[in-house]
C-alpha cells in the first residue's frame, strides 16, 4: 500500500475515533520507541503510555503496540492464555477491528500480527510475522528490588548479582529453582529481561527465532523487544539447568497432541483430571484433521 | 466434558455487556439526563474530571451515567477518551491570584486580607439525612429559591481577586522561597513521557493532580497520623474559576480560551533551611473542580515526598506516585479476574516438583 493511500484511510474515522484509536502523534511516538527497543534487545524503553478504553492490566501495552503498527491490510490473531475465544482476546479483537478494520484469524500461520497474553503459539512463526506480547511486570528484577530507580541502575551497570543470589537461595530452600512462569532470561548476553508471564515451555521459542517479538507494558509504561536471531538464554546454573513444564505421559484429550502445553481441567467433583491443548487454534486445526 | 475454554466465549461476553446496560435501565424511574448529573451531582462530576484528567463536565456526566455511578469506571472512560485527542498546545502558566473565588479559607490566621469566604460547603452541616429531599420537586425548589433570594443583602461588594495568604508570610521571610521552575521552558508531560526518579516537580504535581482521591487521602492521612512527620497547617484553601490562556500560534499574544474550576490548597510545614534559618515550607495541591479532600491530600504529599531520606511510604516519591493513580490501580486489580490457567498450571508444576523433592528428603531423614 502506498503511503498516500494509507494516510487517506487514516482520515476515515472509525465511529468518531481516529484510525487506530490513538491520535497520530501518539502512534508515531510509540513506533519510535519500538525502533529503539529493537536496536537495544532486552532493554526497557520508557514511553508515554496512553490510556486505552480497555483497563490497565488487560493488555493495554500490547494493544498500543498493535494499534501503532497495524494497517488495514493486516490479518490479526489475538490469544489470551493460548485461547482465541477467551474473554479478553474477544474483547481486544472487537476493539481493534472497530478502530482499524482488520481481518481476524485464529490460524497462526495466516496472521501477520499476533497479540498474545501469556503464551507463544505452538506452530512456529515466520520472519514475516510479528508477535506482540502483553506484559504486566516488565521488570525481571522486581522480585529482588522494589525501587524502579534502583533496578534501572542495576540494569545500566549489569549488576545482576542479587538475581543470581535469589536463584541460588531458591535451590537451597527447595532443591530447585521454583520460578514457574515469567522465567527471567538474558537477552543478547546483556540485559536480564522478563519474557512476560509465558510458561517456561515457551521460553526456548524466543531463542534465535525467525520472528520479531515486541513486548508492551502499558501500566508500567515500558516497551522492549527481541529482534529475530537474538540469543535468549534462561538463567540457570550448570548443575541446576532450566527445565520446561513436565507433561510426560499426558496428551490432549481432544486432538491427541503429546507435544503441546496442556491445560489441566478438573472433570468432576471427584477431582478427575483431563488435559487439553492450551493453544486452541492449533488444537482446532488438529481436531479437524482427525475428523476427516 | 465440553472444551469450555473455546466455546461460547463471544456470546457470553456480549450478553454480559447487554445485561449491564439492562440493569441500568430496567427500573420504572425516569431516565437520568446528563444535565441532571452535571448540575445536581456536580461534586461527582468534579471528581471524575480530576481523576480522568480532562476538564469536560458534560462528558464526565455522561461517563457517570454510563458507568451507573461508579466513579472509578467513569474516570477511566474519560481518561480513555482523552487518549484520542491530539496535544495542540500547552496553556500559559495561570496564576490563582486571578481566581474568581467561590470559597476561600485559611486555618492559619483568624482574619485574612479579603476575609474568610466560606462559600458552598457541607463542612459545617450536621450529617443528618434530610428526609424532605425525598419529595424534591419543582414547587419545593421554587419556594427554596424565593426564601434564599428574599433575605440576601444587596449592597455587599465582592472584590474581583483576593491576595494570597502565603504571600504575606513570604514577604516576612517566614516561608521558604518558591522552588525554581527549572531550565525547561515546557513542563515535563506525564502523558507523553513515563516517570523517571527522582521525578521533576512538574511531574510530581501532574501525577498527584490526577491521582485517585481515596489513594491520596490514605497516604496523606498515614503521614498526618503518625507514619511521617508532617504536621500541616492549611495556609489557604481556595475554590474558584481560573482563566486559561494560550499563546496565539502566530502572534504569540495570550488569548483567554475559557476558565476552569479548580481547588487549590497550600499547606505549611516547618523545616530547617539550607542556610540554617528555620522557615516554613510549602506543600501545594491543585485539582480540577471542587475536591478539597484531594487538594489538601495532594498538598501534604507534595511536601512529604520532598524529604531527602524517606522514612515511611508517604515520604517515598516512587511509592506515592506509582500507587495513587486510580485508573491504573483499578485496572490491574480487576485483571486478576482474567483467566490465569497457564500461569497456574506452571505454578502447579513447580509445586508438585518441590513436594516431590521434599518427600524424598523426608525419606532420607527417616532412614
Amino acid at each position: 500500500m502506498l503511503l498516500n493511500e494509507w494516510l487517506d484511510q487514516e482520515t476515515q474515522q472509525a465511529g468518531g475515533y481516529p484510525y487506530g484509536f490513538m491520535d497520530d502523534g501518539a502512534k508515531k511516538d510509540i513506533r519510535r520507541c519500538l525502533l529503539k527497543a529493537v536496536a537495544i534487545p532486552g532493554y526497557q524503553v520508557p514511553y508515554g503510555s496512553r490510556e486505552m478504553p480497555i483497563a490497565r492490566g488487560w493488555g493495554t501495552g500490547g494493544i498500543q503496540i498493535t494499534l501503532s503498527l497495524i494497517t488495514p491490510d493486516d490479518i490479526l490473531k489475538v490469544i489470551d492464555q493460548g485461547c482465541d475465544g477467551s474473554v479478553n482476546a474477544v474483547n481486544i479483537k472487537k476493539f481493534i477491528q472497530e478502530v482499524a478494520g482488520v481481518e481476524i484469524t485464529n490460524d497462526t500461520p495466516a496472521a501477520t500480527v499476533i497479540q498474545t497474553r501469556h503464551r507463544i503459539p505452538e506452530e512456529p512463526m515466520s520472519a514475516a510475522q510479528i508477535l506482540v506480547l502483553q506484559v504486566p511486570y516488565p521488570e525481571a528484577l522486581r522480585e529482588v528490588e522494589a525501587s524502579e530507580a534502583e533496578t534501572r541502575r542495576m540494569h545500566a551497570e549489569a549488576d545482576y548479582s542479587r538475581m543470581w543470589l535469589h536463584l541460588y537461595e531458591d535451590i537451597v530452600n527447595y532443591g530447585e529453582i521454583t520460578i514457574s512462569y515469567r522465567y527471567p532470561v538474558t537477552v543478547n548476553g546483556r540485559y536480564i529481561m522478563d519474557p512476560s508471564p509465558i510458561p517456561r515451555w515457551d521460553v526456548p521459542k524466543l531463542h534465535m527465532a525467525d520472528t520479531l517479538f515486541l513486548f508492551g507494558a502499558g501500566r508500567e509504561k515500558r516497551i522492549y523487544a527481541i529482534p529475530p536471531y537474538t540469543r535468549v538464554e534462561p538463567l540457570e546454573f550448570e548443575d541446576h539447568t532450566f527445565r520446561v513444564e513436565d507433561f510426560s505421559g499426558k496428551s490432549c484429550a481432544r486432538c491427541g497432541a503429546a507435544d503441546t502445553f496442556l491445560d489441566e481441567v478438573i472433570d468432576n467433583a471427584g477431582g478427575g483430571r483431563s488435559y487439553f491443548c492450551s493453544d486452541s487454534g492449533y488444537c482446532d486445526k488438529r481436531a479437524a484433521q482427525w475428523n476427516h | 466434558m465440553g472444551y469450555v475454554a473455546v466455546k461460547g466465549g463471544i456470546e457470553a461476553i456480549e450478553n454480559a455487556c447487554r445485561l449491564f446496560a439492562w440493569e441500568r435501565s430496567k427500573g420504572t424511574s425516569e431516565p437520568l439526563t446528563t444535565n441532571q448529573i452535571r448540575d445536581q451531582l456536580y461534586l461527582a462530576v468534579d471528581r471524575v474530571m480530576g481523576e480522568g484528567s480532562l476538564y469536560a463536565p458534560d462528558l464526565a456526566a455522561l461517563a457517570l451515567k454510563q458507568a451507573a455511578g461508579d466513579s472509578s469506571e467513569a474516570s477511566f472512560m474519560l481518561r480513555a477518551y482523552r487518549a484520542t485527542q491530539p496535544r495542540l498546545a500547552y496553556s500559559l502558566p495561570a496564576t490563582t491570584e486571578e481566581m474568581r473565588i467561590v470559597r476561600r479559607i485559611s486555618s492559619a490566621f483568624k482574619d485574612i486580607p479579603g476575609g474568610q469566604m466560606l462559600g458552598a460547603t457541607s463542612d459545617y452541616t450536621l450529617r443528618l439525612l434530610d428526609f424532605e429531599l425525598l419529595n424534591d420537586d419543582a414547587a419545593r425548589r421554587e419556594a427554596f429559591r424565593k426564601k434564599i433570594f428574599s433575605s440576601l443583602p444587596s449592597d455587599v461588594e465582592i472584590p474581583e481577586t483576593f491576595p494570597k495568604v502565603i504571600d504575606i508570610l513570604r514577604r516576612e521571610g517566614l516561608l521558604a522561597d518558591s522552588l525554581p521552575v527549572g531550565a525547561a521552558a515546557e513542563p515535563f508531560d506525564i502523558t507523553r513521557q513515563s516517570l523517571a526518579f527522582p521525578a521533576p516537580r512538574s511531574a510530581v504535581l501532574q501525577s498527584l493532580a490526577r491521582g485517585e482521591t481515596g489513594g491520596l487521602l490514605t497516604l496523606a492521612y498515614s503521614s498526618m497520623r503518625g507514619y511521617g512527620n508532617i504536621h500541616p497547617t492549611l495556609g489557604e484553601l481556595r475554590v474558584g474559576y481560573v482563566p486559561l490562556r494560550v499563546a496565539h500560534p502566530v502572534t504569540g499574544k495570550p488569548y483567554t480560551v475559557g476558565e476552569v474550576k479548580v481547588t487549590e490548597a497550600e499547606v505549611l510545614a516547618r523545616f530547617e533551611g539550607t542556610d540554617g534559618m528555620p522557615r516554613f515550607s510549602l506543600g501545594y495541591g491543585l485539582c480540577f473542580g471542587q475536591n478539597e479532600l484531594k487538594a489538601i491530600s495532594m498538598a501534604v504529599l507534595d511536601r512529604t515526598t520532598r524529604t531527602d531520606r524517606p522514612t515511611c511510604p508517604a515520604e517515598d516519591q516512587e511509592y506515592v506516585l506509582y500507587h495513587t493513580d486510580g485508573i491504573e490501580a483499578m485496572g490491574f486489580c480487576n485483571h486478576w479476574k482474567l483467566p490465569h490457567y497457564v500461569d497456574f498450571l506452571s505454578d502447579l508444576d513447580r509445586l508438585r516438583k518441590a513436594q516431590e523433592i521434599a518427600r524424598m528428603e523426608d525419606c532420607h531423614v527417616a532412614e
